[in-house]
């Protein structure tokens, strides 16, 4: 059955947008900025990927333990250098500021690797499947990215609702100049979200270069993407961004399996139709962010 | 001592900007074609410089999307003079109306969206109108449609309507959106941006101010879409509801002034001669105008207009200031 397979393919592409809606959901929660540059930022990070499995024929897998520790740093430079400069100026400056480096790694993807689609091979992964019904199958590989996005998830719900550190950081996005008075150093606690944000950012874009093709303008797709599952999922809610994601992927599957064309636009309406029948998505927020 | 709204220095300005449009308007009948379809480009500039301005440096709101308002302006040229035979002349105005009741429509969608989101929304709702115009085959799904509208004028007379049309449009509508300022309802916009809570408890009707930008903005989008088709002759939807006009409100404003209507007319200059210059650069032109963006913003944020402005030295003095008598 053709639509069970869709909505199956779905759940699990939803999983993917889970994993790249939680590190914009975090620097939004954390720092009330909206980074108009993740979906860049993710593209990056699969034409990273790419670079280490042209050159020391590594497994995509295997190039995630270089790929997420480097951006985890940059995004901690980052924040330092840019972010926290731009933050403390208003709405307008960190949207033109990320927008700018939105436009900024784009292009400079364009001039290194062209405008032509690449894909991250996974050699037996990409063929190697479960059957769980009589019709119904399930790639390895989309349960596995669908496993990551529920452990990224979960990991980053256990951080800031379990640990010292995560506590210091949901304190520091709800008073910062209370936290500072406790003697927390905001300045770090923000770089730090911004570099878990950008670790995960990694890994999204990783697992998109593996489930299919990628060109240096898919950011914007990306961006898109990742927010229409914050708001369908509610602002701030990390297990409503799970079911956004899932949401979101059933709709773009579900409109492809009816027309191919469509599958992108479905999503969207979905997010339309949310938008106006329920704003505040259908897990609003109880908790950070 | 009195308060005045015009100094010494706008009222030379004023001299000066109105021998420029004269200069301007006599320009068919002195240059080329081809430099008459390079300053519609221009014109464009300033217009769409002027919306985004009026949008986020008067209302407060980033839009990322206002690549809609452009395609709906560029399709409903096609759509109002083509299909519907109405005078190009007429049709560019209509266009904007157009896309200024798709933009009312939206506005109650992506108003629910605060800041970022906001602007990531009305980019969702541009892709949408896309993908929607690439499956409309009246409209040439997606290979587009070639504009028919100015078929019966030679293209000596053309290229001079289309010239004067978007020079006639910029000029009133830059004029228009520094009466608006003036106007109280102006004073109420920068009250909203400035501090939307406390505007609101003033009696500032926040989320009217708001939806008359967010439309008079897309009204002007519209307007400049259906130049833009005016002067390519060519609408398809990749390209007329592309995010690079968006892109290039953005830099038009940011490098020129953000919040001052000289602003994006300064940067609107300078953006079409760098585009003359370096767009050969291809990527790494677009890297040096992401690179111009960032620091602007940071070092800069008034742009180069607010190296220039002062109360005394406004060209379209919207406040009032003291004079000594």
């Amino acid at each position: 059955m053709n639509l069970v397979n869709a909505v199956v393919q779905g759940v699990l592409l939803g999983g993917l947008y889970a994993l790249l809606a939680a590190g914009l959901s975090l620097i939004f929660g954390v720092m009330r900025l909206v980074n108009l540059a993740h979906g860049a930022f993710a593209v990056t990070a699969a034409y990273g990927s790419l670079t280490l499995v042209q050159h020391l024929g590594w497994h995509p897998l295997m190039t995630l333990a270089v790929v997420v520790p480097v951006f985890a740093a940059a995004g901690f430079g980052l924040q330092r250098g840019v972010l926290t400069r731009a933050a403390t100026r208003g709405p307008l400056t960190p949207l033109l500021v990320t927008f700018g480096l939105a436009v900024i790694v784009e292009s400079l993807l364009l001039t290194g690797f062209s405008a032509d689609s690449r894909t991250l091979p996974t050699g037996q992964l990409s063929v190697a499947s479960v059957r769980l019904t009589g019709t119904v199958s399930v790639g390895v590989l989309p349960l596995l990215t669908f496993a990551v996005g529920v452990v990224a998830v979960l990991g980053l719900q256990w951080f800031l609702f379990r640990t010292p550190a995560g506590r210091l950081m949901r304190a520091t996005s709800d008073d910062r100049e209370a936290a500072r008075i406790v003697g927390a150093d905001d300045r770090r606690v923000f770089a730090t979200a911004t570099a878990i944000a950008l670790g995960l950012v990694a890994v999204a874009g990783v697992f998109i270069g593996m489930r299919g093709t990628f060109a240096p303008s898919s950011g914007a797709g990306v961006l898109l993407f990742a927010f229409e599952t914050v708001v369908i999922g509610g602002l701030g809610s990390l297990w409503g961004t799970l079911a956004g994601g899932v949401l979101l992927g059933v709709a773009q599957l579900l409109g492809a399996a009816i027309d191919p064309a469509a599958g992108v636009l479905a999503g969207h309406v979905v997010f339309l139709v949310v938008l106006a029948v329920r704003p505040e998505g259908l897990f609003p927020k109880a908790v950070i962010a | 001592m009195r308060a005045s709204r015009t100094t010494p220095f706008s009222r030379v300005s004023a001299v000066v900007l109105g021998v420029l449009v004269a200069v301007l308007a006599y320009a068919p009948y002195a240059v080329s074609r081809g430099t008459q379809t390079q300053l519609v480009l221009l014109f464009c500039y300033v217009l769409m410089g002027t919306m985004w301005n009026l949008l986020a440096g008067y209302g407060g709101m980033v839009s990322v999307g206002q690549q809609a308002y452009i395609g709906i302006g560029s399709y409903g040229l096609v759509t109002i003079a083509d299909q519907m035979g109405v005078p190009a002349v007429l049709a560019v105005p209509l266009a904007g109306v157009a896309a200024g009741a798709v933009a009312w429509v939206t506005s109650f969608l992506v108003f629910r969206l605060a800041g970022g989101y906001f602007a990531i929304g009305t980019w969702v709702v541009a892709e949408v109108l896309r993908l929607v115009f690439t499956q409309v085959d009246g409209l040439g799904a997606g290979a587009g449609v070639s504009v028919g509208a100015y078929g019966d004028l030679g293209p000596a007379y053309r290229i001079a309507v289309v010239y004067w049309l978007a020079l006639a449009t910029t000029v009133l509508s830059v004029f228009g959106v520094y009466l608006l300022m003036r106007s109280r309802t102006g004073l109420g916009l920068t009250a909203v941006r400035d501090d939307p809570v406390a505007a609101s408890s003033l009696g500032v009707g926040v989320a009217g101010a708001k939806r008359l930008v967010y439309v008079a903005a897309a009204v002007g989008c519209g307007m400049a879409g259906a130049l833009i088709a005016s002067n390519t002759l060519r609408v398809q939807p990749e390209s007329a509801f592309s995010i690079n006009y968006t892109a290039v409100m953005m830099f038009v404003v940011v490098i020129g002034g953000i919040g001052a209507i000289e602003g994006p007319i300064l940067g609107a200059v300078l953006y079409f001669l760098l585009e003359r210059e370096l767009s050969h650069f291809g990527a790494w032109y677009l890297v040096l105008l992401g690179i111009v963006v960032v620091a602007f913003t940071l070092v800069l944020p008034k742009g180069l207009w607010g190296l220039v402005a002062g109360p005394r030295r406004q060209v379209f003095p919207v406040g009032l200031t003291v004079m000594r008598s």
